[in-house]
Formats: structure tokens, sequence, C-alpha cells
């Protein structure tokens, strides 16, 4: 088995700011993360300073950079969408990307869980999205993959993008989260494992890599409630742009794994206020699913750029009559692959 | 909140042995299966006394039995390989079945504590599966787990569980190339999950450690041609996954794995494994294409009615890669006419009791 090298340099760690004090959340961080280079965006609605302490690599963007780049344009950037804000303007082709209400997890040990090295794992091995593996990552240290796995399927395929887990506060909608506010997510699970192609997942947008350079542009910030909020409880802009990931994954024939890494997420908000506020996209998920599941892209889209493009006029065709969001995520995904493109050229 | 026990299912449930050695190893097992109901299928030569430890309720068939049972259909039951554990499937009367090696033993979890791995499957089955969404906390119905944010809420009934598929700690189910390049490699990984695997997606089925629900899958649990006369070895419980991962696929029913981990003892002869299974190695690489693009038609609504199906349609695609595939085809036919046969539909089903030990 070969032994992953990759430089520090090939990496950037994009963080939202949804908070102005990153001091506690980025000294936990500070053995991780201060290898590389960080890129900090703002959420443009945040009043008042960031504090950041001293000793990191960084770049920061606030709601003036972005009007900068940006212009006049349908793409929000606020709330949990400025992170988006930060793909654009990484030119590396590993992003990293973590909620700030994340700490690092612990293991069984008590040691230190590294999310940057497993998710930087996870994007360079291969992928097994054509046959489902019992053992789950063949890669890792350990394992292999079983009997009855065809061998010309066990070379598998890059790895377009890596979804990590939560212990602690668990990705639960406000709904299920408010029915059981004791609930906590305490089972450690030792597994990285391919989600088969043709397969769909709710992607959680809390602790994730990927491959800039092949599924960068999917990563989509066009879907947003009308009362979208600054807790994930409200949002689901990372299930849309997960949903639109997972699709060009499967056209381009890339992998998206899921499993470990795990982050520590600390307690935020509150459910039930949450679930009274906003459950819209709760409901809006049944539209979609039954979308997404028969897309079908044309021969011609190679990269993901073009697959994105095709998913903009398909929901625009096929979503857009059923409610003006819809119409709305259409168009603002146009918007998203002219500036995608513009920023890249410069 | 205090966890719900699990159901025993006594009288629900038989326990399917093959074996050609011994039945030490259930001594291990007696406080987990002392309770249920053993079928023990005795491959090779049937003139060999298998010894019963003391107080297990069992019945014992060995090859005479088999002939005798079912007459000139007892073709398509196997013969100097563990595939013969499928003729304990076909007498049995109940409604769930677990199939576990001679050379398993009870596994310890990470806390030191003995898994019984029979009471797992019997909650896997028991609870739904999820095979249209992934979710990525795994099996939702398990204490402390759910469904995660984004999962929709009409699919969160799920669908029931047709077969529970357990892991293997020490000895992995790798086949003969990878024990030969890796004789040390064990598993010593705990993973703590249970999971659906997604519809349109097919597995690698390993027997060692397997439940399933009877009534739902049965048929479709035939174990094919291996061992004595035949080309092939160690790709039984293979066929038997692949066709029973796409019946269920068609039936809307779900296929776990994860736990339960059993301990595996004994790793057989990589050398002998590899004349098994070399043919095996390059039929997959048709195989595999033939159960990745099979449909079932919508009148196909039994398992019986997928099955038959599919061994039309395994005879058609798959005869030019061996004649091999015309004999099996043919005995998935017989397989089912046995089936049938000695488990009729109606009145006449009802509640037969077990066979008799010998």
């Amino acid at each position: 088995m070969s032994n992953i090298s990759i430089k520090d340099d090939e990496v950037d760690i994009v963080i939202g700011a949804l908070e102005p004090d990153l001091t506690y959340f980025l000294e936990e961080w500070r053995p991780v993360f201060s290898r590389f280079h960080l890129i900090i965006v703002k959420d443009p609605d945040l009043k008042g300073e960031l504090k950041i302490p001293e000793g990191f690599n960084l770049n920061i963007y606030t709601k003036s950079d972005i009007d900068r780049v940006v212009g006049s344009s349908p793409i929000s950037f606020s709330g949990y969408s400025c992170r988006y804000f930060g793909y654009l303007m990484s030119r590396k082709k590993y992003i990293i990307s973590i909620d700030d209400d994340c700490i690092p997890a612990r293991d069984s040990k008590g040691g230190l869980i590294d999310a940057v090295a497993q998710h930087i794992t996870n994007l360079t091995t291969p992928a097994t999205p054509f046959f489902f593996n019992t053992l789950y990552d063949p890669y890792c240290e350990g394992a292999d993959f079983v009997r009855g796995y065809p061998f010309s399927l066990r070379t598998g395929v890059d790895c377009g993008l890596s979804s990590g887990l939560w212990l602690n506060l668990a990705d639960y909608d406000a709904p299920t989260q408010a029915l059981k506010p004791e609930n906590r997510n305490s089972r450690y699970v030792d597994a990285v494992l391919t989600v088969p192609a043709g397969t769909m997942m709710p992607l959680s947008g809390i602790n994730i890599g990927f491959n800039s350079e092949l599924v960068g542009p999917a990563l989509v910030p066009a879907f947003r409630l009308a009362k979208e909020g600054k807790f994930r409880w409200e949002t689901v802009e990372d299930i849309w742009s997960g949903m639109c990931v997972k699709v060009v994954c499967d056209h381009l024939k890339l992998g998206v794994k899921s499993g470990k890494p795990y982050v520590w997420r600390k307690e935020r908000g509150s459910a039930i206020e949450s679930l009274k506020k906003e459950w819209e996209g709760v409901k809006l998920m049944e539209e979609v699913i039954p979308f997404f599941q028969s897309i079908r892209f044309s021969e011609e889209a190679k990269t993901a750029e073009d697959c994105v493009a095709e998913i903009a006029s398909l929901v625009k065709e096929q979503l857009g009559p059923l409610n003006p969001m819809f119409a709305r995520a259409a168009d603002t995904t146009v918007e998203w692959i002219k500036l995608w493109k513009r920023v890249r050229a410069q | 909140m205090a966890a719900p026990s699990t159901p025993l299912l006594k009288d629900e449930l038989d326990i399917v042995i093959p074996t050609i050695r011994n039945l030490d190893f259930l001594e291990m097992w007696r406080p987990f299966f002392e309770q249920y109901h053993l079928i023990i299928v005795q491959d090779g030569d049937p003139s060999k006394v298998i010894k019963v430890p003391e107080g297990f309720d069992y019945e014992l068939y060995n090859r005479n039995d088999i002939n005798r049972i079912l007459g000139p259909k007892a073709s398509c039951i196997s013969f100097k390989d563990s595939a013969c554990r499928c003729f304990g499937y076909m007498v049995s009367k109940k409604k769930y079945i677990y199939t576990i090696d001679d050379d398993c033993f009870v596994a310890k979890d990470p806390s030191g504590k003995d898994i019984n791995a029979l009471q797992q499957h019997i909650e896997n089955l028991l609870s739904p599966s999820t095979p249209l969404f992934f979710n990525t906390l795994y099996d939702p119905y398990r204490e402390g787990a759910d469904f995660v944010r984004g999962y929709p809420f009409s699919l969160r009934e799920g669908v029931p569980t047709a077969v529970s598929h357990g892991l293997w700690l020490n000895i992995p189910d790798y086949d003969a190339p990878t024990q030969l390049v890796k004789p040390r490699e064990r598993n010593t990984r705990y993973v703590d999950a249970v999971m659906t695997i997604p519809k349109g997606t097919i597995f690698p089925m390993c027997g060692m450690n397997l439940g399933f629900n009877r009534d739902l899958i049965g048929p479709a649990m035939y174990f094919g041609l291996m061992g004595d006369g035949q080309p092939i070895g160690r790709y039984d419980d293979m066929w038997a996954g692949w066709c029973t991962k796409v019946i269920c696929d068609h039936l809307n029913l779900g296929v776990k794995t994860g736990l339960p981990y059993i301990w595996h003892s004994k790793a057989s002869n990589p050398f002998v494994n590899l004349k098994k299974e070399y043919k095996g190695i390059y039929w997959q690489e048709e195989i595999i294409p033939f159960f990745q693009a099979v449909t079932l038609p919508k009148e196909c609504t039994t398992v019986q009615q997928c099955y038959l199906e599919l061994a039309k349609q395994v005879k058609a695609k798959l005869s030019a890669t061996d004649p091999y595939f015309t004999k099996l085809a043919d005995a998935m036919v017989t397989w089912i006419e046995a089936w049938d046969e000695l488990n009729p539909t109606g009145d006449v089903a009802a509640k037969l009791p077990n066979g008799a030990a010998k």
C-alpha cells in the first residue's frame, strides 16, 4: 500500500465565521491547523470585529471583499453560505471545511483526532463506488477487499468528497432533535466507506473535505430557505449542494466517502426554537429527492462545471414550477458557474 | 430510558449448521444457542457419526437423508462443500434462519463482553431497513442513533429486513490470492455499525454468520452447485448473495450488514482455496455485470417467480461464459421445485413439527 504524501501547501482549510470570537475554536484546533493555510470568511451579516489568535497562516475575507469580488449578484453568501466564498477564492487542490462550533474529538484512548489528516487520507486513497466491500475501506491498514469482490474493480476511482461525522450533537434535523432533546451521539464507528454509485445521501456540511480540482464548482450555494437562519437546524444549503456533488460524482465516476473523521460538535441553539421558526426545508426535501434520483447527464458533460450547468437547467425546468425557491436556485447556480469561471480566469 | 428487550424467537428461528468434522464449537455457543432448534447438515461420508453435544434439540441430515427426501432432485444439493447447508433452509419450518460455520466462535466486544451474535441478528431482522437513501449515521433504528438532517421523512418507515449479514474478527473472509499475499493479516477492527446496503448495489455475501427471514426470502438462498464434481468452490454464498440482493431490490426488501461479529478461528489452506476459486475469479468478471444489469419483470411478485426468472436469464446470458451455468440454471429450477414440494403453501403447510433427532 503506497504512503500518502501530499504537501501541506496543497491544502486550504476554509472556516465560515458565524460567531465573531474564534479564539476557543482555533486554539482547540491549533495542533491540527497550524501547518496549513486557513481561509476565514466572516458571515457578511455578522457585526463586530473577528477575534483571531496569533500564529496562524491565514487570509480573512469579510463583507467588503465579497462585495468587491462578486459585485451585484443573486448569490447570497450570508450565514453558513459564507464558506462558499472561501472555496471560490482558494487555489488549492484540497479543501477542508469545519463548522466553527466544532472542536477536535478524542478517540477511545483520549488522543486528539486529527480530522484534517483523515480527510486527506480519504481524499487521496481510491474510492470503490461500484461494489460494496463488507469490510468497509479496503485501503486502510488491516483491511482489504473481501472474497467475492471482483478484481477488475479493485483499483477504485478518485475520491471527490469526504464527509465526516460528529460526536455529541449529531446533525439531526429540528423535529428529530426536539423530540429527543437529550439524545447525544456517543457511538464512535471506526470506519470509512464509499457511498455506492446511484445511492443518494444527505451530505452534512459541518465536517467535509473535497478535491476542488475535481468537484469544486459542484458545491453550489444555491438553495436558501426563505427564513434560513444561523443554526444548522434552519438550513438545507449543504444538503442541496451535497445532492449536486453526489450526482456529479456518480456521473464522472468519482467517489464520495462517508464515516471518519469525527469532530466534537458543541451545544448551540435550541432545536425547539428552530422548529418553531423554520421547518420548511424538511418539507421541500420530499420534492427534491425524486428529482435528484432521476437526473441523467448528457454525454457531453465531462467536468463538474458542465454537470452543474445541466443541473441548473433541469432544476429550472422540472422543479421551478413547483416552488419559486427552486427557480431561484437554478438562476443562482447559473450565476455561480459564471462567477467560478471569472474568478478562476484571474 | 431502558432499552426494550429483544424477543428470543426461540420457536420461530432455526440454526442451520453444515459440518464435516465435529460440532465441538457448540459448547462455546451453548449459553446463546441452547434454547433454539438446530438443523445439522452433515456433509461428506454419511457413515461417519457426528456427535452433537448434550442438551441441544436438533435434527441431523446426512447425504443419505438428503437423497431419500429429495429423490432425483437431490442433484441440486452440493456434496463435499458447505453449500449443502441450504438443504437445512429447505427443510426448516421456521420463519427465521441463522447459519454459522463450525469454526466460528463467540467474539468479544471492545469492552471485553461476549457478543450474543444471535440476538444482534434478531434485532437486525426485526427492525426495518433503509435501502432507498443512505443514512450517514448508519442504522437509524439502533439505540442512540436516528435519521440525520436531510433524510426525507417519507422514507423513514423503511422496508422489511430480509437478510442480516454479520462479520468476522480474527481470520477475515479473504479470497485465496489475498490470503497468499497477506497470510498474517487479522481483522482486529470492531466497527460498531449496522447498515443497509443500498438498493441497486450488490455485495459479496458471506455465509459464515448470516441470518435471514425465511418467509420473506428463503427460496432465493440457494447456495448453488459446488464441491464434488463441480468446477468451482467457495462461491456458494456469493452466488446466493447476488441472487438474493437483486430479488430483495425488486421486492423492496432490505439487506443489512455489519454487527454482529463472530470470532473466525480457522484459516483454510490458501492453495486449496485457490484451486477451488480459480475459475470463479475469472467468471465473476462476467457474473457481476450480469447481476448489475438484471431486471425482473413487474409480474414477478413472489420470490419463487423472481428466482425462476433469474434462472432463465442465467441460462440465456451466462452459458456463453461456461456450460457450468447451464447446469447451474437447471439446478436453480430444481431447487425451487424441491422447495415448493417441501414447503407447500396453504393449509397443509401450517405448523409441521420439527424433524426428529437421530
